[in-house]
């Protein structure tokens, strides 16, 4: 398997570090006492432990730590490991720079 | 029939043309008292307790493909009981002492074989935290052994003692643990379900649930037709997400792929079960010969059945520092399970949220050990619609009390457990 990572281009599996799902987005935090404190911790237990564990198309988090470092957003299907994009993950440092003239070809 | 040395003499002297079906192939009925989603060890385990010890026969496996084609076709065949957390320490024993009386229990071969277990230790922290894991297992009358370098050379005056970066110091032993061929455990569930009348169904894949109009769960839709069912209960391994799904259900569980390798055939070199954690490495030999050995997860989610190339080498590296007189033997053949990884790296044996539905999951890679206990202790559940004594703790709603079971101390991210 080889990840097309937009900085340094494609690169072999071993390279990089998988987190898991970028889907799931951590809930705002409430503190105990407030209103809706309750449905805080229901849905922090969801963010933390429940996942869709999808046998298809999924979204996931990768590190390039064997490179570059960035994070990355790669769209991978879970059961052909075909992978059909791969971006900077948003929200991180890399997403803020231009892919480089070396990057993805594939 | 009864499997023994008479029907062997009778049946070789037609030549083997006597033998009956091991199991029978019946048609799925229209309704069954409990209907198990899943044909590996556990799902057939369970419907042998179910009949064997609950007195419920009316029961239905339901399998996707063939019996045993999912991880229990496809693991490296150990069994032992060396857990260190209440929880599974005295699960896992109960499922050793069900292995060690199998063969008459089933009237089936299973090839279960005691040749013991080491984890090998290289460090004075990896020492004191197995001592501690020993010391649990002997607190609960379990067998456990601390061994020092220089008995170990004794027992394996291969290994690489002196390796620079693992230097073996030691190793906890486990007597009564070794292994058990993986697909015979299949067919000796199937034989005895059947024969107390189970109903082993394959190439019936479950498509989704029907429901009354309480929204209890009362059947199963599949390839071969509508099901109704008094209880439905799944142990479908990897793909429990996907059943799961089928109820509208989220599980705390990522499905991963672990691979496992088989070598050429070789004489007897290895007595036992080796592992070498640090190097994420371990190892034994089958009664053909093959080197069965594997390593860690490749780390990412997938329902693929196969790997990729760093974990092939990571794994060889492991081996040939351990012991590096296997460098000459040819690698035969490699391949992956679908492993159900749970958020604490243990397992769900629970009602599930539906009623109706219940639920036997989350056996990451460690399945293959628990299978008769899995099957007990689900059959259990099922019966009586209570949690068996040794599995009160695998409660799916563990992870929102904050009681998680979590041998490796590595948190909610499944793909380090």
């Amino acid at each position: 398997m080889r990840i097309a990572c937009p900085f340094c281009g494609t690169r072999e599996v071993g390279e990089f570090t998988y987190l898991g799902d970028a889907k799931p987005k951590r809930p705002a935090m409430v503190a105990l006492g407030d209103a809706g404190a309750v449905g805080e911790a229901e849905a922090f237990y969801e963010y933390v432990y429940l996942r869709d564990n999808t046998a298809g198309e999924m979204s996931e988090h990768w590190y390039h730590g064997g490179g570059c470092r960035s994070w990355l957003r790669v769209r991978r299907n879970t059961t052909t490991h075909e992978i059909t994009s791969v971006e900077a993950a948003p929200g991180t440092g890399a997403s803020a720079l231009p892919p480089s003239k070396s990057g993805a070809r594939s | 029939m009864k499997y023994s040395i008479f029907s062997l003499a009778r049946a070789a002297l037609s030549g083997h043309k006597t033998w009956p079906r091991t199991w029978r192939d019946p048609a799925p009925k229209p309704h069954y008292d409990v209907v198990i989603i899943g044909g590996g060890g556990h799902g057939l385990a369970t419907a042998w307790y179910l009949a064997s010890k609950f007195g419920i026969r009316d029961v239905a496996v339901l399998e996707k493909g063939w019996i045993g084609s999912g991880n229990a076709g496809r693991n490296t065949t150990i069994i032992r009981s060396n857990y260190g957390l209440p929880g599974n320490i005295g699960f896992y024993e109960l499922s050793m002492k069900l292995w060690e009386r199998m063969e008459q229990d089933l009237n089936y071969n299973t090839m279960v074989s005691q040749r013991g277990i080491i984890n090998l230790y290289h460090s004075d922290a990896q020492r004191d935290a197995f001592a501690r894991r020993g010391n649990a297992m002997r607190v609960n009358g379990i067998d456990a052994e601390l061994l020092e370098a220089v008995e170990l050379r004794k027992m394996l005056p291969f290994l690489n003692y002196d390796n620079a970066r693992f230097p073996i110091q030691g190793g906890l032993l486990q007597r009564r643990a070794g292994t058990a061929r993986h697909d015979a455990v299949v067919w000796g569930y199937a034989h005895a379900a059947d024969k107390l009348g189970v109903d082993v169904i394959q190439n019936c894949e479950v498509t989704g649930f029907t429901r009354n109009q309480n929204g209890k769960i009362n059947g199963v839709e599949t390839s071969r037709g509508r099901i109704a069912a008094g209880k439905v209960g799944m142990a479908v391994a990897g793909n429990s997400s996907r059943v799961a799904a089928m109820a509208g259900l989220r599980l705390p569980i990522e499905s991963h792929v672990l691979q496992a390798f088989v070598s050429e055939a070789i004489k007897p070199l290895i007595p036992g079960v080796i592992t070498f954690g640090a190097g994420h490495f371990y190892v034994s030999q089958s009664d053909k010969g093959g080197l069965v050995f594997g390593g860690d997860l490749d780390g990412y989610n997938s329902y693929a059945q196969r790997g990729n190339m760093p974990v092939m080498e990571d794994v060889c590296e492991g081996g040939m520092a351990l012991m590096p007189m296997i460098g000459r033997v040819r690698m035969l053949r490699q391949w992956g399970g679908i492993m159900d990884m749970s958020m604490d790296g243990s397992p769900i044996i629970d009602k599930s949220p539906v009623d109706g539905l219940y639920l036997n999951a989350g056996w990451c890679y460690g399945g293959f050990k628990a299978t008769p206990a899995s099957g007990l202790t689900f059959a259990h559940l099922l019966a009586r619609d209570e949690p068996h004594g040794e599995a009160t703790r695998f409660r799916l709603d563990r992870f929102q009390r904050g009681m998680m079971i979590d041998e490796k101390g590595q948190g909610p991210q499944p793909n380090l457990h």
